[in-house]
């Protein structure tokens, strides 16, 4: 491929001060399905390579009843996939992981690695000299726009890759980030930024900051959860707009319930004030559709990319209906 | 230049190398080893010609380093035959008209025998979810569903 050093740290600190001093010439490699994309395409140039996947203990999966369920950072999506009590009680989160890519790269990919995967931008991925590559003008944003983003995007215009984020949007997950010596947890929502924050990250991570752990708490009793993915090949690819929802209901209404939407935006999209108005929603067919219809109201829709305000809004009347069928 | 001790496990014997970091696993097994089964279609994870199994699972040889395998077992569409017998996957293949031009069947196979490892009574669905992450542009996939499929019905009998 190219010339780079790579180093194997034993310890999470070596590896955290390794990423710190040498800042953007060093590169956190775990399952590598999208760094060595990357480092092909030359869209990075790290000098050394820091292993994190021979690190002891971040590939665990544990539920404890009444708190939670904990994932290491080095977990496999295959494994997540597979997992019987993540699909019995996180149904959305096994849900998201087993329509992700190929077999293959379920095998080899991690969640820390996809969530912070980078963006899928036709321009951002060829040699489009683009503004989240440090250029002035935004590609996308006058020219093949088709899959890129209907709210929340400017300057940049991508949407967050990620499936897994969608569902753990949807459960409310926490991400622990070690840095500088100390863990920090902080909401999922908070973890990924728009380009109006920061254009050049996804995130807010710093050089020398690792994702250690994703943390879900406890649902409630008779929680029902599922995501749903529109992709444009029936096969494997990435969501043209996806959909993850997190409810309870009693009597034919929705008792409380979250929504999160992949494909739409530069993050996992979230809006608050449709959380709430889903509390005590009927379902009948009058009230999601008018629900539905109240969706991302400070969308802005690029020349190409109208199509997705009207998929959204159908997966998201879909999702409901499916949920309170099941 | 920097150069990496690996020790793994290659189609049943264990070996060591060299390797130089930049290297792909891809490229280590056919310019090394002279396993030239595992293709190259894409390079970047989305036809999965390279296919192979790493520690029991179907992986794509494209985007893991060569130095990333320390310690682990490989096997490749070369060390699925035994001693020169074919295995009932290849066999079913070749009968069933699974292989036109051939460039996908080595990682056709490994994805159906990775398959067959977790689940040796697939359904038709688990079949094709198995192979989704590999392409074929030839033969339309009925007949590589169908190979798989004999290969299951043949385990039973025999087993
Ligand atoms: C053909 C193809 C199709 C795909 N389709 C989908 C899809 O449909 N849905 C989807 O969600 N994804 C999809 N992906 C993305 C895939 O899921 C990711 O590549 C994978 O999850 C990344 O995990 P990894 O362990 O290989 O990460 P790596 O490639 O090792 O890392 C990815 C990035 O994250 C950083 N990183 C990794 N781990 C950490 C950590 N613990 N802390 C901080 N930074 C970290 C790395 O430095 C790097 O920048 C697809 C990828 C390919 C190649
Ligand atoms: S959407 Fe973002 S990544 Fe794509 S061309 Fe515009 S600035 Fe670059
Ligand atoms: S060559 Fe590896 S997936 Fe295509
Ligand atoms: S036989 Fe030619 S690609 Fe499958």
């Amino acid at each position: 491929m190219r010339e780079f050093n790579f180093t194997n740290p034993s310890t999470l600190d070596e590896a955290s001060k390794i990423l710190k001093t040498s800042d953007s010439s060093s590169a956190l490699l775990a399952g590598g399905t999208d760094l060595l994309s990357l480092i092909k395409h030359e869209i990075i140039d790290p000098e050394n390579l820091v292993n994190i996947k021979n690190l002891n203990g971040f590939d665990k999966i544990v539920y404890r009843k009444g708190e939670g369920l904990k994932l290491g950072a080095l977990v496999r999506i295959s494994d997540i996939a597979e997992h019987q009590i993540i699909k019995d009680k996180f149904t959305v989160l096994s849900d998201a992981a087993s329509v992700i890519a190929s077999p293959q790269l379920r095998n080899m990919g991690t969640i820390g690695g996809n969530l912070c995967q980078r963006p899928r931008c036709w321009y951002y991925r060829e040699e489009f000299d683009c503004i989240r590559k440090g250029g002035d003008i935004c590609y996308a944003y006058l020219g093949k726009n088709k899959y890129h983003c209907i709210v929340g995007g400017g300057p940049c215009y991508i949407v967050h890759p990620s499936d897994t984020a969608v569902a753990l949007t949807a459960l409310d997950a926490k991400v622990t980030i070690y840095s500088n010596g100390d863990y920090k947890s902080i909401p999922i929502q908070e973890f990924f930024i728009l380009p109006e924050v920061n254009y050049l990250k996804e995130n807010v991570l710093e050089p020398g900051e690792i994702v250690t752990e994703i943390f879900i708490p406890e649902p409630k009793a008779d929680v029902k959860s599922k995501y749903i993915k529109f992709m444009e090949r029936n096969a494997w690819d990435f969501a043209v707009v996806s959909v993850a929802s997190v409810m309870n209901l009693s009597n034919g209404k929705i008792s409380s319930g979250k929504l999160a939407w992949g494909g739409v935006a530069p993050v996992p999209w979230q809006e608050e004030q449709l959380n709430q108005k889903m509390s005590g929603l009927s379902i009948d067919d009058n009230s999601v559709e008018e629900f539905s219809k109240s969706l991302f109201e400070n969308s802005e829709p690029l020349e190409h990319n109208e199509y997705k305000l009207i998929l959204a809004k159908n997966l998201t009347k879909r999702i409901i209906k499916e949920i309170a069928a099941d | 230049m920097q150069m990496i001790a690996i020790e793994f496990n290659l189609n049943g014997i264990l070996v060591k190398a060299e390797v130089n970091p930049g290297v792909r696993l891809i490229d280590f097994l056919r310019d090394e080893y002279g396993l030239t089964g595992t293709k190259e279609g894409c390079g970047i994870g989305e036809c999965g010609a390279c296919t192979i199994i790493l520690d029991g699972k179907a992986v794509n040889s494209c985007l893991i380093l060569a130095c990333q395998i320390d310690g682990k077992e490989i096997l490749t569409i070369e060390g699925l035959a035994n001693s020169g017998e074919l295995h009932r996957l290849q066999e079913n293949f070749l009968k069933k008209g699974a292989v036109q031009c051939g460039f996908c069947t080595p990682g056709m196979i490994i994805s159906a025998y990775s398959l067959l490892l977790l689940n040796p009574n697939p359904a038709e669905q688990e079949i094709r979810e198995a192979i989704a992450g590999n392409l074929c542009r030839c033969t339309g996939y009925k007949q590589i569903i169908s190979a798989i499929e004999e290969s299951i019905v043949v385990n039973i009998e025999n087993d």
